[in-house]
């Protein structure tokens, strides 16, 4: 059963990395593809990566781990990124960060044990208008304030 | 073509798509049909508007009625009466912020727009973006048609010299200078580039010229192709902007399709091809070098210039990278003429600059000033002031590594060498204004915060010396600093300068220098009277309530977090300042205001 599902997910990866082969710069975006269909870079995908590019473990994992989009550890099923740029900061994100932590109990960067969710502060939405802005998903809420953040958790499962 | 009587106009950029305007545009769509206005009036949705705060705007022409924070329960009224009836609905009309109160019917005549000068940003908010044919009827890829068809290839290069635009990533380098380098640097393969790795907090003027004007860019960035001699282009944008990505796929596959991007465009034998790269998520990226080894598929960390992109940059080739605002500015240029351009701003700085005007100010949105505008008159008369009485503290300029001025500067002229002189920086053009409830030195902190985490690690002063000065600042900020931390600091600032390679370490101590040099006080109360004036460092204040004020409604102690709270029903409750964290939730639910912090 195990031996199938590993051949499954090295069929899935060379399939990702077919149209990129012989590609200049490819590494990056099949990083992006594998983890949009896996949800993270698992070890043994990276395995599959490396060889069938012909570089390294090593370059591989220098790529996936100097950039934040790359995750090496599975993903909650909703990803929360509050906001901690400026104009939030100065619109008073850190008291949402932290209510998002305490509702949640969980820590910046990490997962809910039901893997409900995973936090991520990020720099800078580009939302700035609305501050203090949290991007759940895909979906942008702006002019936050603490209490309004269960209301806004609770809708998703 | 069919033609309509008048012109609603949803704005779906992301400031307004997050307030709501997906379904507010559903329900005009439906509300038009069930009406059967459809087949009169055009329901357009456009790009940003740059007065996010107001959002979800709605434009209505011909008469350029602007309404603000329009809702979907709001659209029936609105056809009734604007559409149906020919009246402007008043209630949903641009309001000023002052006292008195005045309802602005015209968009044109809002003060937020009266003082803006509008080049990059004109097609922002009237053109739906997704159809290159309305870009094309607002004189798009005319400039681009001058060009191959008509101009000498040294003429074109030529306007753009002396029209004086410089580089708006930041660095404000000449354009027709930087062009000129790269048309002249040998080699068969040249590569261009569009920096849209826009990571500086608080700023998003390239994602909303990306999202509300794509084309422009992409008509930018063939113009450069062609005086440069380049076959192929990257346009290099954060992840962080899907609809960004969505709509310069939109523009170039049309632009395809018309035969505006591919070979032998417009019958010369000028052949072009652009890709998109999405960032993966560094700051370090939008550093020229560091970008590139990113489009290679390499860790993006920046390598020593020279050799400078011009001759030797996308692999190894001669590359020219210009950012997003600058590219959009090219095809105005080449329509209009050098002179017209450079008779906008100053001596040095020729044009306009968009600002981001965030934070504590009344109308936070996207600014398109000419050069030369002062500081006052972008944050008191086209950002309204500071909202609800507060008193301005200091505007911090250019993102991150950018540095905070306070009132005294606020007459200085916004052009590249006046904002230097005064240690901030133009950067990407970032303005995020604070009140007296923000701690300078918390601020400082929260940048140097920032640069710590983004530094790419290769320079040990920008890896190391951030890192100290980082914990210098959170000393301070616990009470625990002394006199002599402040020349260190100053001291270790110099030093991450001197010694990076790349601008992120040789801006990086930019806000610290400047708190220090404009905010000593502040600092000074932090050090020796232990206190944070602006009440922000939870170490140097504490919460109490006053037992003359309470009535005992016993919220406070539901509200808080940690229990710290004491008291019988309706007798004063009392702060074990021992348990407090001094979250301040007790504060905010208070209904009689006798909490207070020092």
């Amino acid at each position: 059963m195990v031996r199938v599902q590993t051949a499954d997910i090295e069929e899935k990866v060379k399939e990702i990395i077919e149209p990129w082969k012989g590609k200049k710069g490819s590494l990056i975006p099949i990083l992006q593809n594998v983890q949009h269909e896996f949800g993270y870079l698992r070890e043994d995908v990276m395995e599959v990566i490396s060889r069938e590019l012909r570089i390294p473990m090593a370059e591989a994992y220098g790529v996936a781990t100097f950039y934040a989009q790359f995750h090496l550890k599975p993903r909650g099923r909703h990803v929360i990124r509050v906001c901690r740029g400026t104009a939030c900061h100065v619109r008073g994100s850190l008291k949402i960060l932290d209510r998002v932590k305490e509702t949640l109990n969980v820590g910046e960067h990490e997962t809910t044990d039901d893997l409900r969710f995973t936090l991520e502060p990020v720099a800078c939405l580009g939302a700035c208008g609305l501050a203090p802005v949290v991007m759940i998903d895909d979906t942008t809420y702006g002019r936050l304030t603490p209490e309004g953040i269960k209301p806004i958790l609770d809708k998703y499962e | 073509m069919a033609l309509y009587r008048a012109h609603v106009l949803v704005c779906r950029g992301t400031g307004c798509t997050a307030s709501g305007s997906g379904p507010l545009y559903e329900t005009f769509r439906k509300e038009l049909a069930r009406r059967g206005l459809d087949k009169e009036v055009m329901l357009v949705e456009t790009g940003c508007h740059g007065m996010c705060e107001m959002g979800p705007i709605v434009v209505v022409y011909p008469e350029g009625s602007f309404y603000c924070r329009v809702k979907p329960e709001d659209v029936p009224e609105l056809v009734e009466e604007h559409l149906y009836k020919g009246r402007i609905l008043q209630r949903l009309l641009y309001t000023t912020p002052d006292v008195e109160k005045i309802k602005i019917p015209h968009y044109r005549d809002i003060p937020f727009y009266g003082k803006q000068r509008r080049i990059v940003l004109r097609n922002c908010g009237y053109i739906n973006p997704d159809n290159i044919e309305e870009y094309i009827a607002r004189d798009g890829y005319q400039a681009l048609a001058k060009v191959l068809l008509e101009l000498p290839a040294e003429e074109t290069l030529d306007i753009v010299k002396k029209s004086g635009l410089r580089g708006r990533g930041g660095a404000g380098f000449p354009t027709g200078r930087k062009w000129e380098f790269a048309r002249m640097a040998p080699g068969d393969k040249k590569y261009i580039v569009c920096n849209a790795d826009e990571g500086d907090p608080g700023a998003f003027m390239d994602r909303s010229v990306l999202e509300g004007d794509p084309h422009s860019v992409v008509e930018g960035m063939l113009i450069g192709a062609y005086i440069i001699g380049s076959d192929e282009g990257y346009i290099y944008c954060r992840a962080e902007y899907p609809l960004a990505i969505k709509r310069l796929n939109t523009a170039i596959e049309q632009a395809e399709e018309l035969g505006l991007i591919g070979d032998n465009i417009m019958g010369t034998d000028f052949s072009f091809h652009l890709h998109i790269k999405e960032g993966a998520g560094a700051f370090v990226c939008g550093e020229e070098t560091a970008l590139m080894a990113s489009i290679e598929g390499k860790r993006g960390m920046p390598n020593p210039r020279p050799p400078f992109p011009a001759n030797s940059g996308l692999w190894g080739k001669p590359t020219n990278i210009n950012n997003v605002e600058t590219w959009a500015n090219i095809p105005q240029i080449i329509l209009n003429g050098a002179e017209w351009f450079s008779s906008v701003g100053t001596e040095t700085s020729k044009g306009t600059k968009i600002f981001a005007l965030t934070g504590k100010v009344n109308n936070t949105g996207l600014v398109e000033a000419p050069m030369g505008m002062t500081l006052r008159e972008v944050i008191f008369d086209i950002g309204g002031g500071i909202p609800n009485n507060k008193k301005f503290k200091a505007v911090q300029l250019g993102g991150p590594s950018g540095g905070c001025l306070p009132e005294s500067m606020l007459d200085t002229p916004v052009d590249y060498e006046s904002i230097n002189a005064t240690g901030a920086i133009m950067g990407s053009g970032g303005m995020v204004v604070t009140d007296e409830d923000t701690c300078i030195v918390d601020f400082a902190k929260f940048f140097l915060t920032f640069v710590q985490n983004e530094s790419c690690g290769k320079c040990p002063f920008c890896r190391i010396g951030t890192k100290r000065m980082l914990e210098i600042l959170e000393r301070i900020c616990e009470g625990k600093g002394k006199l002599e931390d402040l020349d260190l600091l100053e001291d270790l600032a110099q030093k991450v300068k001197d010694g990076s390679l790349c601008a992120l370490g040789g801006t990086a101590p930019n806000p610290v220098q400047t708190t220090i040099k404009y905010f000593r006080d502040e600092y000074i109360a932090h050090i020796v009277d232990k206190k944070c004036p602006a009440k922000v460092c939870t170490a140097l204040i504490h919460y109490t309530i006053d037992p003359d004020k309470c009535i005992g409604c016993t919220r406070c102690a539901r509200e808080c977090p940690v229990q710290a709270i004491s008291g019988e029903v309706k007798k004063p409750h009392l702060i074990d300042q021992d348990l407090c964290i001094k979250c301040g939730r007790c504060m905010a639910v208070c209904p009689v205001k006798a909490i207070s912090v020092e």
